[in-house]
């Protein structure tokens, strides 16, 4: 129940967020367009070494309001993140947008709740992060610690998107579009029109193997829909910005490949576990955390498979 | 705002009912009160001789984590295996299943999926047929990174609600009659856990799992298993047993709602 006191603290301490803001340093990030900026995270698991950090987030400033694209693995990268961007503009920020549910994209959603603020997420994301919140809650606490979990809140889009919705932002819009089940249930992507960067979120990987927690067919389907968006570059959910749609090519390969053994397999009756730890080893030599993911991945498509 | 902030610090309050700290939890074994509950108390010899259990040391995706039971010919004691029981020690509802082996089916292996939600030991408890309990156990490390013991799509697990499938390996030893077969059902069902939140009634969704499901051979039992929610959504059984010469597979699995779902295939696998 250590919880329930700390989560109560965590709440009064909005109040005296901006004390805190105060001492965090500012998230080192770039700025790929005019107005556009990221923050690179690290190729690795989340752990207390990295604060969470492994996940690519970013914000795009127009005239009147900033808008923040996921929000880091830790309250702590959050509020790195915040002291990034007043480092930068007085602009207010008026949105924060969860590309999905997953902890290194959310968990910094509490250094952003304030007055004119407005979560934007898919309308999935919060049965979703209802669901799966309690449960990250719990299984993170091992690898990332009390001191980074305490202060995490799970905080719900409140404006859903299913289609798209445009955000304006001051001499520029940017373009949220709602997915079909794919890399998650709830992927959303953020276009900025005026630099023509996407936002992918985890329906885009890069160097950092592909992470299948969605429908491996809806995924695979969603890449033509992906490549025809009208993008320049691309900041994937994880590994390096890229120009755009090259650098698909990499994961559309992967999940090809996984599917057609998988499907395979299935069909041959070869047992889930043979399957899932033989899957698209070609592939082993492409990714890093190839050993961390590719398991995993091949056994929840096969047991998707094997209702084909 | 006020408002939504409150409701995130209730969903916050809520949710630390379940998401007990995993130090705190590990700090005490539960196996003693769970064989206090489960078993009553009866004492639990090792049953590396009957039994095998064999699982991934890590759990890749919570939500499908394959187990195996191997049960391994008794030749001498005159004694058979009649049910295993798999405990998932940490999970919320550690009673995962318990399998009752039909009388004369000899039943050799059975392989389902569960959901495994931390770092836990796994137990399997067997009963042989003088009433005495046989254990053995493993120990599977948790998934890391966004994996979870929940469903990925849930459109797409209500469309298969009910659908069941039933498939038979061939294998090279097999006569044309009798003999080791290897078969396989699935049944399409959410195996919702009940601890989570519906959103737009912030209600807590009632579990809804299936809780029997029992398999055939013409008239002759080959197996039944008594689930919870630790099973993985759309409960997926592979066995082998001995053919008894049989026209017939039947199976039939029921739910928490009284839902029965039944279905008879000729045993070549084509539905009757
Ligand atoms: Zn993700």
């Amino acid at each position: 129940m250590r919880y329930r006191t700390l989560t109560i603290a965590a709440v009064i301490g909005i109040a005296v967020q901006t004390n805190t803001q105060a001492q965090e340093r500012a998230l080192p990030v770039r700025e790929i367009a005019s107005g556009v900026f990221v923050h690179e995270g690290r190729i690795e698991l989340a752990s207390s070494d990295n604060d969470g950090a492994i996940a690519n987030i970013g914000f795009i400033i127009g005239t009147t309001a900033v808008a923040v694209i996921d929000t880091g693995g830790s309250v702590r990268e959050g509020r790195q993140l915040l002291a990034a961007i007043r480092a930068r503009t007085s602009v207010p920020i008026r949105y924060v947008i969860n590309t999905h549910g997953h902890p290194d994209h959310m968990f910094g959603n509490a250094a952003f709740v304030a007055d004119g603020v407005t979560f934007v997420g898919h309308h999935r994301l919060p049965q979703a992060m209802a669901t799966r919140g309690p449960l990250y809650l719990d299984s993170f606490q091992r690898s990332m610690g009390d001191a980074l979990l305490n202060d995490v809140r799970i905080v719900p889009p409140t404006r859903l998107v299913d289609g798209s919705l445009a955000l304006e932002l001051g001499e520029r819009t940017v373009i949220v579009k709602a997915w079909p089940v794919a890399h998650s249930d709830s992927d959303v992507t953020v276009f900025d029109r005026t630099s023509q960067i996407l936002f992918a979120g985890d329906l885009v990987f890069i160097r950092h193997i592909p992470v299948l927690d969605g429908s491996i067919k809806n995924w695979l389907d969603s890449l033509d829909d992906l490549v025809a968006l009208p993008a320049r570059r691309v900041v994937p959910g994880h590994g390096p910005v890229s120009d755009w749609p090259a650098a698909l090519a990499d994961q559309r390969r992967y999940l090809g490949t996984l599917a057609t053994d998988i499907r395979r397999d299935v069909k041959g009756g070869r047992p889930i576990r043979e399957a899932a730890e033989q899957a698209a080893t070609t592939e082993r030599q492409r990714w890093e955390l190839f050993e961390d993911y590719n398991t995993r991945n091949a056994t929840a498509a096969y047991s998707q498979f094997e209702w084909e | 705002m006020p408002r939504l902030l409150l409701r995130n610090a209730c969903i916050a309050i809520c949710m630390s009912m379940f998401a007990a700290p995993a130090a705190a939890v590990e700090a005490i074994d539960p196996w003693p009160g769970l064989v206090q509950d489960i078993f009553d108390n009866k004492p639990i010899g090792d049953g590396g001789d009957l039994i095998a259990l064999d699982m991934p040391a890590r759990a890749e995706d919570a939500a499908i984590v394959p187990v195996t039971l191997r049960i391994k010919p008794d030749t001498n004691s005159g004694r058979r295996v009649v049910a295993i029981t798999v405990v998932i020690d940490q999970n919320p509802a550690p009673m995962a299943a318990k399998f009752v082996l039909g009388a004369d089916a000899q039943v050799s292996e059975i392989a389902t999926r569960v959901r495994v939600n931390n770092y836990t030991n796994v137990h399997a408890v067997a009963e042989t047929s003088d009433g005495k309990l046989h254990m053995v156990k493993t120990y599977v490390k948790a998934s890391g990174g966004c994996s979870a013991p929940a469903i990925k799509n849930v459109e797409e697990s209500k469309a298969r609600l009910g659908q069941i499938r039933y498939r038979q390996f061939t294998k090279p030893a097999d006569g044309a009659h009798g003999g080791a077969r290897e078969a396989q059902v699935m049944i399409g069902h959410p195996n919702n856990s009940g601890l989570q939140m519906d959103q737009v009634t912030q209600l807590y969704v009632p579990a809804y799992y299936v809780d029997r499901i029992r398999l055939w051979q013409d008239d002759a039992p080959i197996l039944s298993m008594e689930g919870g929610i630790s099973i993985s959504e759309d409960p997926n059984i592979r066995f082998t047993y001995v053919a008894n010469g049989a026209r017939t597979f039947r199976i039939e699995a029921k739910d928490t709602d009284g839902h029965v779902f039944e279905k008879t295939w000729k045993i070549d696998g084509s539905t009757m």
